[in-house]
């Protein structure tokens, strides 16, 4: 250190297993640094108390009437479920209504299982099952009748579903319309029927 | 040879250089890096003993990560911490390991913060100009015993609870006020959710902020006296032509690359206990924390975590009244002595000499009698009483202080020898 | 009796290395009186530890909780689809997502026991899994107890014997006299009593299962016991497993890193004189 030319000698024949060294130690080290923020990020996941709590709900759905929503209003996840059940006039102008729907075919399968990629958005038609949460910004929309939703809406056909964080409008099928900030239809969760009086959220297949 | 071209500049590419300048002009980071890294000059023989100063930094920051990350799902009530812990144990991705690295990092901690102690006594690193590193040391070392006492309640086991009954009812033994300040302390009739809570504030905020803050002046005061070197020689005193001392190194990269290799090193050891031994045989979790704290039945023995052990058998061997006062009175004043005993350290040796290397004879025996002492003290406060380990406490425990109580005299008489000019 | 089994064996064992004189000045310590015979878990014998689950959620779940472990990661960690736990072993009607709790009532169980039966989710750390093990073989015969029986292990144990159906009706047996145990009452010894040594006592350290009585074999019972400690080891720490395969990685990504570390600190401290 003290003699330059030493120094720089030293430098010279080291020079370039110095920095091979420095890289192959510095990428390890990276790797390891990433490696042991595993355990820190992923004790962000649920954790197995809140998977519990989270797990399939059985729903007695016998007191559904139809043209009303169920209530007390189930939960599954800790999230309001909003089942629907639907009157003739309803499911007849379900299945006619495009005009005005941002996604009438619910082409974005995400939103909902295959079973329920229908006009009603349901696995049987006078009946449906969404999440209860806005696809907007999760504020919860309320259920309104014909009369209220033509209110806000003067062509409005049926009942629906009304944000009131920021307006969006979702019909009984939980489809968004055009022109409101909600990008997406109500979420469809995984649900299956037990019988005709109970389903089951939380679950795809029909035999669970 | 020394015709050869000048090699390139090692260093960082113009946009970079650009960026550091305009950082530059508004906070002195350059400065900062010079002043404690590449310019800083450190005496060129560390050795071993001179790894456990920036292992401690390691190992506080780890502590502080982990300890922030159990804060996530513990919860500090006496109904709900033992289950929340068990929680985390159990039911949270990973939780079991997040918390056996806390639990293992507070037993490493204390090794390698009294490994650090060792050091500056072997080396005289208390010694003029070096006082205050050492008291804001001693600062630091008092604040974690208090960080790893408040800790040791949230687990909220058994032993937690009956460990932190017996220290707290020490503050009992306070002739006059002691009763009343006992109740302040726990502010119930026993120990209660109301001292887990007030114990969990300590410890996940206020001690934690005054740990860093001291860890910060300990190392700001260093930098201003520069290490001291198992020669005990000052590398200050020899100085070239350019300022810099002729014995000492940049800090960084030599010092870095040695750090960083012990660092693994010691990462290594700690993690074969974190994923093999968690418990250490009882050492670093005791059984009885495994047990819901009961305040109705006391663990059949009753041993702190071994790093408080020697200072627990200091209190349990001072069995008699003096002046009037009881003995409980007295073992706390002992084992608050001990625990204090160092800060006065650089007051109390008179040697010519920093180094063991250098030191007599005395120095050595004194030396090697204490580290025997903190260690027989140490096992014996991990077991029952009887007649014979108070004897055999009583008598280390004198040892202890005649290693402090003594440093005037045996340093002044015994004879040395003269540190070499250069370090070796 | 309690006080003398002590909760910390491998706490001696490290003091005695670390200082073997110290340890040998105070052998009194180490001692216990009741000899417990050795059982080394296997978290890997996953079998073993399907028979303790299962033998544990039908003979010992009704009292004692296991309140703070799963169903659904126990299931899980030890191999057991989910349908076969739900069927078979959950008896509470309960989620295999829940804890599992005991349908027994506290309050009830406080009047019946005179104690309410601890949870066990942690008795193998607490006591350790050879204390378990030997305690579950440990019961006897005794008719002045109220449950009828004894145990070696814990003296005067508020419960009945449970798997006496299994193991058999265990008698006392006696085979002449031995040395009472002096060291239990250290302070005689201490004070130098030569009548503390002469002691003697019937040397009854043996049961002898009545014939006919027991569903199981005595090596089928002591498997079953050796079964149920080994769940209870799994119970108490059930990370045990993952972070040991966890740690041969880490460990050896660290001796690797630490390889690099070196090649790259004596590669700078060349410059050094």
């Amino acid at each position: 250190m003290s003699d330059d030319e030493d120094a720089a000698e030293v430098r010279e024949d080291g020079v370039g297993r110095r920095y091979l060294l420095i890289a192959s130690t510095s990428a390890v080290t990276a790797v390891g640094a990433m490696g042991a923020a595993v355990p820190f990020v992923k004790s962000w996941l649920p954790s197995a108390k809140a998977r519990a709590a989270g797990a399939p709900e059985r729903v007695d759905i016998a007191r559904l009437r139809a043209g009303e929503l169920l209530k007390p209003m189930p939960t599954w996840r800790g999230q309001p479920v909003f089942v629907v059940g639907r009157t003739a006039v309803d499911i007849e102008a379900l299945a006619r209504a495009k005009d005005g729907l941002a996604d009438p075919a619910s082409d974005n399968e995400a939103k909902q299982p295959a079973y329920a990629q229908n006009p009603y958005r349901s696995r049987k038609p006078e009946i449906g099952v969404f999440l209860g949460l806005c696809t907007h910004l999760g504020c919860s929309p309320k259920e309104k009748n014909e009369e209220q939703m033509r209110e806000l809406d003067t062509g409005w056909e049926g009942g629906g579903f009304y944000c009131p964080c920021h307006g969006s409008r979702f019909d009984l099928a939980g489809r968004v319309v055009k022109g409101v900030p909600a990008p997406d239809n109500l979420q469809v969760p995984p649900h299956s029927y037990l019988s005709d009086t109970e389903i089951i959220i939380g679950v795809d297949e029909e035999t669970a | 040879m020394a015709e050869s071209p000048p090699l390139r500049p090692v260093g960082p590419r113009r946009p970079i250089r650009r960026l550091i300048a305009w950082v530059d002009e508004r906070f002195p980071l350059t400065e900062t890096v010079e002043a404690h890294a590449t310019k800083y000059h450190a005496p060129k023989n560390f050795n071993f003993w001179y790894y456990f100063g920036v292992l401690a930094t390691v190992v506080l920051g780890m502590q502080l990560l982990t300890g922030v990350w159990l804060t996530m799902s513990y919860v500090p009530s006496a109904e709900e911490a033992f289950a929340s812990v068990e929680y985390i144990m159990r039911d949270v991705e990973y939780g079991h390991i997040i918390r056996y690295l806390h639990s293992t990092g507070a037993s490493a901690f204390f090794v390698v913060v009294y490994l650090h102690m060792f050091r500056g006594l072997a080396y005289g690193s208390y010694r003029k100009p070096r006082e205050l590193v050492w008291l804001i040391g001693m600062a630091i070392f008092l604040t974690l015993m208090a960080e790893g006492f408040f800790g040791y309640l949230l687990p909220w086991g058994n032993m937690s609870y009956w460990g932190a009954q017996v220290i707290v009812s020490l503050v009992g033994a306070v002739p006059f006020v002691g009763a009343d300040l006992m109740e302040w302390v726990r502010g119930d009739y026993l120990m209660s959710g109301i001292t887990l809570n007030r114990f969990f504030a300590l410890h996940v905020v206020a001690l934690p902020l005054a740990l860093v803050g001291l860890v910060f002046v300990h190392i700001v005061a260093l930098h201003r006296v520069g290490s001291n070197n198992p020669d005990g020689v000052e590398i200050k005193d020899n100085k070239d032509e350019h300022g810099v001392p002729v014995d000492g190194i940049p800090f960084h990269p030599y010092y870095t690359v040695h750090d960083f290799q012990a660092t693994v090193g010691f990462l290594f050891v700690f993690c074969a206990v974190v994923f093999f031994a968690p418990e250490m045989f009882g050492y670093f979790l005791e059984k009885p924390n495994f047990e819901q704290a009961d305040p109705l039945k006391t663990p059949d023995l009753i041993a702190p975590v071994w790093y408080y052990t020697p200072f627990y058998s200091m209190l349990r061997a001072t069995t008699f009244p003096l002046f009037g006062l009881e003995a409980r009175f007295w073992g706390l004043v002992v084992m608050v002595a001990a625990i204090l005993m160092p800060a006065v350290l650089p007051w109390l040796d008179r040697s010519p000499v920093k180094s063991i290397r250098y030191k007599g004879l005395a120095s050595k025996v004194m030396l090697a009698a204490f580290v025997a002492s903190v260690f027989v003290l140490g096992y014996l406060g991990t077991v029952h009483t009887t007649p014979l380990t108070t004897a055999l406490a009583q008598v280390f425990t004198a040892i202890y202080f005649a290693y402090f109580l003594l440093m005037p005299w045996y340093t002044r008489v015994e004879k040395t020898k003269k540190p070499p000019e250069r370090l070796t | 009796m309690n006080v003398a089994v002590r909760a910390m064996p491998g706490r001696g064992r490290l003091a005695l290395a670390i200082l073997a004189g110290m340890a040998a000045a105070v052998p009194a310590l180490a001692a216990t009186d009741v000899r417990l015979d050795p059982f080394d878990p296997d978290l890997t014998d996953k079998p073993s530890l399907q028979r303790g689950m299962a033998l544990f959620a039908n003979y010992c779940l009704g009292c004692h909780s296991l309140k703070f472990q799963r169903y659904e990661r126990t299931a899980d960690d030890l191999g057991i689809p989910h349908d076969v736990a739900l069927r078979n072993l959950i008896f509470t009607g309960q989620a295999i997502g829940g804890l599992m709790e005991t349908s027994m009532p506290a309050e009830g169980a406080k009047n019946w026991f005179g104690v309410p039966p601890p949870d066990l989710t942690m008795v193998d750390r607490v006591r350790g899994t050879a204390w378990v093990y030997n305690m579950l073989k440990g019961f006897y015969v005794d008719e002045k107890r109220p449950f009828g029986v004894n145990n070696r292990v814990f003296e005067n144990i508020a419960m009945p014997h449970v798997l006496i159906g299994l193991q058999g009706v265990p008698e006392v047996e006696c085979r002449g006299k031995k040395a009472a145990n002096i060291l239990a009452d250290r302070s005689r010894i201490l004070e130098k009593d030569p009548a503390a040594r002469r002691v003697r006592e019937d040397n009854c350290s043996w049961t002898r299962v009545v014939p006919g009585t027991g569903a199981y074999s005595a090596a089928e019972f002591d498997q079953a016991a050796k079964d149920i400690a080994n769940f209870l080891h799994y119970v108490g720490d059930p990370g045990r497993l993952e972070r040991r395969r966890i740690g041969y990685w880490v460990l050896g990504f660290l001796a690797g890193l630490f390889v690099l570390a070196t090649l790259l600190n004596r590669e700078y401290w060349k410059d050094v004189h």
